[in-house]
């Protein structure tokens, strides 16, 4: 159920991040989300892409250290309280978590989505399942 | 079954290798002193002359050479015969300084490849077997000494040189090499090179290397024995004194045999420059006692080790010299602690980094910087910052319990820090002092 990130290793530089997108961009692959994380002199690029295999692979060939990660992706709707409907499910269910981003829905489909990366993600969807939200599979995210 | 290119001499007694010393050592010092006048002021200025050295008791009593006297007598003051009766030139890849340039008599070239023979066979290495040779080819001591030993053994020897990876691989499994010869940091290469290509080790026969030519750690060895499929053996040895095949590694692989019969080495204390007994860590001196073209007397290597006599499983009896612990010229003092990339490439290992990194030293507002870059690897990469920081931080520890101070590690993209066909560049020192 779950879907597929990417999350790429890069240098804290100027244009690093940069270089990275060029491959991204020569090989074709769409992105979905975007998250950065910088630490100490480094960041994790996380990464919904159209063709995770493929943005693997290409990255790899290009030199950049990535790992496929699962993430949870759930719908709400988007209003007010969208996000607060979604943090309770989980919170209910006692899963923590360990970072989010939003995925730019569209208006007129009148959803927002959710990208969360939690410490037991079959669990978290079974809760946002079971509470009636909407959980995408890797396919369903190619679609929005 | 332990393979010997010289049995009689490399199993000698100690009584007969002390012999042998005695002879070459007077015969050596009267043809210097007649020869090379340079080291014969070093000797009148000493107060010593030819009849003082009447055995091998007597070496301390020389003076020492060390890199400055080859740059002060650069290119043909340390000459030891005329320049026709020479046959060869090499040099030093000139790392520190100015190149070292060292002469080869026929002789000489003969005894220094019988010494990578014995190297070659005591990593195992017979007539039957096909030799890589994948150091450089040229001025650099590497590649042409190891050819003519594996010349000597009568192996099928491919004249490689350094550099074209993938090439080197292909031969390896078209040609079917079995033993390889480069230096450490390349081997390694290779063997990322190959996992990389999805090329286990047991689709290549490669069975033995002889690494040398830089400083490489037990933890290196063990990566590349795992990566390469292969036993690794080490071999020392220095341009000024021939090259590789001083010092070489038996089956034990534990410390290297030193070609006594050609080579005398004493240990002393790099201050005070006494000789120190046996067992004692300190630089490492030698005498090389027949070879004519360049016969250093006494030359300070900078190298930091220890000798052992222990007797050893292989059953050859010249002395045993231990990996060095780096060389002088490569120790840094990095506020006031002496730290050796050895060191260094140790602690990476061990927390599951290979061994590639970059030392970045600088002084600002008079304190030293220490930086660390170390490549990120598939296998230490992980989508948590806070799981990447946390091996850093150990990193940092490890580093910082081996070597007494703090380093700052910085996790930099895989293979931007520069790979050597030859040497690896493993420091960088901006400090101007």
């Amino acid at each position: 159920m779950s879907v597929k990130q990417v999350s790429v290793f890069v240098e804290d530089k100027p244009g690093k991040l940069n270089e990275m997108t060029q491959v991204l961009a020569e090989n074709k692959i769409n992105m979905r989300a975007v998250s950065v994380a910088i630490a100490d002199g480094f960041g994790i690029i996380r990464l919904l892409v159209d063709d995770v295999y493929e943005a693997s692979t290409v990255l790899k060939d290009a030199g950049y250290v990535n790992k496929l990660t699962p993430v949870v992706v759930a719908a709400t709707s988007d209003a007010p309280g969208g996000l607060n409907q979604i943090l309770n499910v989980l919170t209910e269910a006692k899963i923590n978590i360990e970072y989010m981003y939003a995925i730019s829905g569209e208006r007129k489909t009148d959803k927002a989505y959710m990208v969360f990366r939690v410490n037991d993600h079959k669990a978290a969807e079974a809760a946002l399942t079971k509470a009636g939200l909407t959980v995408l599979s890797g396919e369903e995210m190619s679609e929005i | 079954m332990e393979h010997y290119f010289q049995k009689d001499i490399e199993c000698a007694s100690r009584e007969e290798i002390v012999r042998i010393q005695n002879e070459k050592l007077v015969e050596q010092v009267k043809h210097v002193w007649d020869h090379v006048p340079y080291y014969r002021k070093k000797m009148e200025e000493k107060g010593v002359t030819p009849e003082d050295i009447r055995s091998i008791d007597d070496l301390h009593k020389l003076p020492f050479l060390s890199k400055t006297d080859l740059r002060d007598a650069y290119p043909y003051g340390l000459m030891g015969v005329p320049k026709d009766e020479c046959v060869r030139i090499h040099s030093t890849s000139g790392t520190t300084g100015k190149r070292v340039v060292a002469f080869y008599t026929q002789g000489d070239v003969d005894l220094w490849e019988d010494c990578c023979a014995r190297a070659i066979m005591a990593a195992g290495g017979t007539k039957e077997d096909v030799v890589q040779v994948s150091y450089g080819y040229g001025l650099f001591t590497g590649g042409m000494g190891i050819h003519g030993g594996s010349h000597k053994v009568g192996c099928l020897t491919l004249p490689m040189s350094s550099g074209n990876t993938e090439r080197q691989i292909m031969f390896l499994q078209d040609l079917g090499a079995t033993i390889l010869c480069c230096t450490p940091s390349y081997a390694a290469y290779l063997g990322e090179t190959m996992k990389e290509m999805g090329l286990s080790p047991e689709e290549i026969p490669l069975k033995a290397g002889i690494f040398g030519a830089e400083a490489w750690s037990e933890e290196m060895r063990r990566d590349i024995e795992k990566t390469l499929g292969i036993k690794a053996y080490d071999i020392y040895g220095l341009t000024e004194l021939s090259g590789p095949g001083v010092a070489f590694e038996c089956s034990a692989q534990n410390g290297m045999h030193i070609n006594e019969d050609h080579f005398i080495a004493e240990i002393i204390d790099p201050d005070t420059l006494e000789v120190l007994p046996e067992g004692s860590q300190g630089e490492l001196v030698f005498t090389a006692i027949d070879k004519k073209g360049f016969p250093m007397l006494r030359y300070r290597t900078k190298d930091i080790c220890k000798l052992t006599r222990e007797k050893c499983s292989c059953g050859r009896t010249h002395v045993k010299m231990c990996k060095p612990m780096g060389r002088s010229d490569d120790m840094l003092i990095i506020r006031g602690v002496n730290v050796f990339p050895s060191q260094i490439e140790t602690v990476l290992l061990n927390h599951g980094y290979q061994a590639n990194y970059q030392i970045i030293v600088d002084r600002v507002n008079n304190t030293d910087t220490f930086d660390v870059h170390v490549e990120m690897t598939p296998e230490m990469f992980t989508d948590n910052v806070s799981e990447i920081r946390k091996r850093q931080a150990d990193l940092v520890e490890g580093l910082k319990n081996m070597l007494g101070i703090k380093a700052k590690v910085t996790l930099v993209a895989p293979k931007s820090i520069t790979r050597s066909e030859g040497k690896a560049v493993r420091v960088i020192d901006n400090r101007k002092i």
